[in-house]
């Protein structure tokens, strides 16, 4: 097997992970836990494939993506943040609302493949000098588009969230929304706004999968990978840059099947491994408890300025 | 002293819960440099008022005015805005945070001013006499260190009326005093004071006026030179009570707890009680002292045995009591009653009803698989009756009821199993006078 082939694929199966998990990241350092990322993800990725179908044009259909993501989130936050829904339970139902509606949308286009266009478009990229680093610029820097910009949004989100005041109040709205509303900081406001971006991200990483990876539709595109996101980022402990790291590992464990094709052990064994990933890292992750790798405190709570 | 504007000042006030109102018709003005006591029973509106003052709560009716002119405070935002600064009961504080970020939490500076923010700090600190690691975290602090973050919070927004509700109820008489050379300060630079405490000897210390609220009311604004404890007493209770309490004589009979050579661990594994030994007899009080976190806590979760013993023994009327828990306790009809410091953490459940907690602690000695709430249901009614419980009804979710109140709850369902021993951690927190005389009877 080629070693830097398959690091490089690795990254490419990673990227859809990574937007998801960055987008939910966001999400939960707001207090919310949104199981709905599996459906904001195909929301996305049926949005930006009849986009890219019908117009051709690659920007517009990663805008109509995000939007379509955001649109997901949008109701989720209006349900648990205005009235102060059950967290869980509505996340369920935008997953299951996500696929159903994925499904209904894409009907037509099961098979259709991405227009050319749209396929140059999100051809490999070559940065100079740095694809021209031995090894690394193989595995990092031949990529698409897509994957600078998810490496470029969860540095960008690790500066928002620990390096700026707005950041900082957006932290104190997730461990402790009573404190933060005694500071002056409007918490719905910071909910619907960083909520809807988490949930654009999520759409986002639905899109990587039906421009990019696959990139033909199908049905149930995502295939899960948005459960394995809401375990990479209790296993990122809510860190961005862990995120990139966790999210590079499970897309190789997506990918390990395809490559040792000739192998000795099962491959179904294989196609399992970053379902039994998940579990195991769940399972280690949550047992380990300090300071740095706790999650938000008030994560999953509503709140109502005037309870007692 | 009439003829100057009140800095601020509130007319008319009234908040209402459900069927209960907290605050009717509050009236009250506050000078520039003053410092000045809210006094009152539990439910007198106290809180209420405060958290109306600090925009948590939104009035019903009424009207705020500062300096000469009407105010409208919808949130904590307002509030901060006017220059209210509000240290809460309950602290707001980020625990996972630094207290540099506590301080800085909602307002606009760049990351690139800390330098700046740090000066301002520093100039705050030594100004009023406070002392603080910026780069502690909230959840590494002491309570006093916390008291401490929280007033600093205050300053460095510039607040012009600071509030502080019950701020001394878990310091020792040595930060307490710390907290009041602040308040001093505070009054000095021309701001104005508003502190709440049930603690009559520090209110006749620090006050400069005395409001005393009951029931929801304005009784009266006295000046503190003018009055005396029994006269508040009497303001806050409407009528005439006798404030010594009366030690009452008792049989002291056999030994019925003996503790020999304890030693237990806190949360952190870390030996806080270290080889302890003591006796309690029959018709004995003893009582344990010492400051907030010398292993009081540790010593009364051991003994009502919710908590590990490391070495040592707890004999009750002969019984070991070390290694079982309370589930054990109630079936050997161990009658050893605990009041935890923490009432809604280990005490009480807040989402449940008086019934169901009342019900948590007797329902293993009923037969049978359903559980039968009557009894429990007449019980409930009969406590809300005896001890004044302000509820709404039994079947009420008892985390909306004033911390007083929920006391309360807790004092009679202990009580209620008549226990042969009691522990009781703070017992009195949150209650005022009537009450604690109530339960010495």
């Amino acid at each position: 097997m080629d070693m830097v082939s398959f690091l490089s694929a690795t990254v490419v199966a990673g990227t859809p992970l990574l937007y998801a998990t960055l987008g939910e990241i966001l999400t939960e350092k707001s207090g919310n836990l949104n199981l709905g990322v599996e459906g904001m993800m195909l929301i996305g990725a049926v949005a930006g494939f009849i986009s890219a179908y019908t117009t051709g044009s690659p920007l517009f259909s990663i805008g109509m993506a995000m939007i379509a993501g955001a649109a997901g989130a949008l109701v989720y936050t209006f349900l648990t943040v205005s009235l102060r829904a059950n967290q869980v339970v509505t996340g369920l139902t935008l997953t299951i609302f996500g696929t159903g509606l994925s499904s209904f949308l894409g009907q037509k286009y099961v098979g259709q493949v991405v227009p050319d266009n749209v396929k140059n478009f999100f051809k490999p990229l070559n940065i100079p000098v740095l694809s021209n680093i031995p090894f690394l610029g193989k595995i990092l820097f031949s990529h698409d588009i897509l994957v600078y910009l998810s490496i470029i949004i969860a540095i960008a989100l690790g500066i928002y969230l620990y390096r700026t005041s707005v950041g900082l109040n957006l932290r104190a709205v997730g461990e402790n929304p009573s404190s933060a509303d005694a500071a002056s900081i409007n918490i719905n406001l910071y909910k619907y706004i960083n909520l809807m971006l988490g949930g654009a991200i999520c759409g986002l990483g639905g899109a990587y999968l039906s421009l990019v990876y696959v990139p033909t539709w199908q049905e149930n595109i995502t295939s899960g990978r948005g459960w394995i996101a809401v375990a990479l980022v209790i296993f990122a402990s809510w860190n961005p840059y862990k995120a990139i790291i966790a999210s590079y590992l499970f897309g190789g464990l997506d990918i390990i099947g395809f490559r040792l094709e000739n192998a000795v052990i099962s491959k179904y064994f294989l196609d399992m491994l970053p379902y039994l990933g998940t579990i195991v890292a769940l399972t280690v992750f949550s047992a380990k408890k300090s300071r740095k790798n706790s999650p938000p405190k008030h994560l999953g709570l509503p709140y109502f300025r005037e309870e007692r | 002293m009439k003829e100057r504007v009140p800095l601020i000042s509130v007319k008319n006030i009234c908040k209402s819960f459900g069927t209960v109102k907290a605050c009717n018709n509050i009236n009250l003005e506050i000078y520039e440099g003053e410092i000045h006591t809210l006094l009152g029973e539990n439910g007198a509106g106290k809180s209420t008022l405060i958290n109306i003052l600090s925009g948590v709560y939104m009035a019903d009716r009424g009207s705020i005015t500062l300096m000469g002119e009407e105010i409208k405070l919808s949130s904590p935002k307002d509030s901060i805005k006017y220059g209210i600064g509000t240290i809460y009961q309950h602290f707001k504080l980020v625990d996972a945070m630094t207290a540099r970020e506590n301080i800085i939490l909602g307002q606009k500076i760049s990351f690139r001013k800390m330098r700046d923010v740090d000066l301002k700090i520093a100039e705050l600190c030594s100004k009023y006499g406070i002392e603080l690691e910026l780069d502690k975290h909230v959840e590494d602090m002491s309570v006093g260190e916390k008291q401490n973050l929280e007033i600093l919070k205050v300053l460095f927004r510039g607040a012009k009326v600071l509030i502080l509700d019950e701020p001394t109820t878990v310091f020792t008489p040595q930060e307490t005093e710390k907290l009041f050379n602040i308040m001093r300060k505070m009054k000095k630079a021309g701001c104005a004071v508003i502190f709440i405490s049930h603690k009559m000897d520090e209110v006749m210390k620090i006050s400069d006026r005395i409001t005393v609220l009951r029931k929801g009311e304005t009784v009266k604004t006295l000046i503190k030179n003018e009055t005396n404890p029994k006269e508040l007493t009497e303001l806050m209770v409407g009528a005439a009570i006798d404030l010594s309490i009366k030690k009452v004589d008792a049989k002291i009979g056999r030994q019925i707890l003996k503790i020999s050579n304890l030693k237990v661990n806190d949360d952190d594994g870390t030996n806080v009680i270290k080889d302890i030994s003591f006796s309690v007899r029959e018709g004995e009080i003893l009582g344990i002292a010492g400051i907030a976190g010398s292993g009081q806590r540790e010593l009364c979760e051991a003994i009502a045995g919710v908590r590990g013993v490391k070495h040592g023994e707890i004999v009750f009327d002969g019984e070991h009591l070390e290694g079982k828990n309370p589930r054990e306790f109630i079936k050997r009809g161990i009658s050893l009653g605990f009041i935890p410091e923490d009432r809604l953490g280990m005490g009480l459940i807040g989402t449940m009803d008086m019934v169901d907690n009342l019900l948590l602690k007797s329902y293993q000695t009923e037969d049978g698989i359903l559980i039968n709430r009557k009894p429990l249901a007449k019980k409930a009614l009969e406590l809300v009756k005896k001890l004044d419980i302000k509820t709404p009804g039994i079947n009420y979710p008892i985390k909306n009821l004033s911390g007083g109140n929920i006391q309360k709850i807790l004092l009679g369902r202990e009580l209620g199993l008549k226990p042969r021993l009691l522990i009781m951690a703070y017992p009195v927190r949150g209650l005022d006078i009537t009450r604690v005389i109530l339960f010495t009877i």
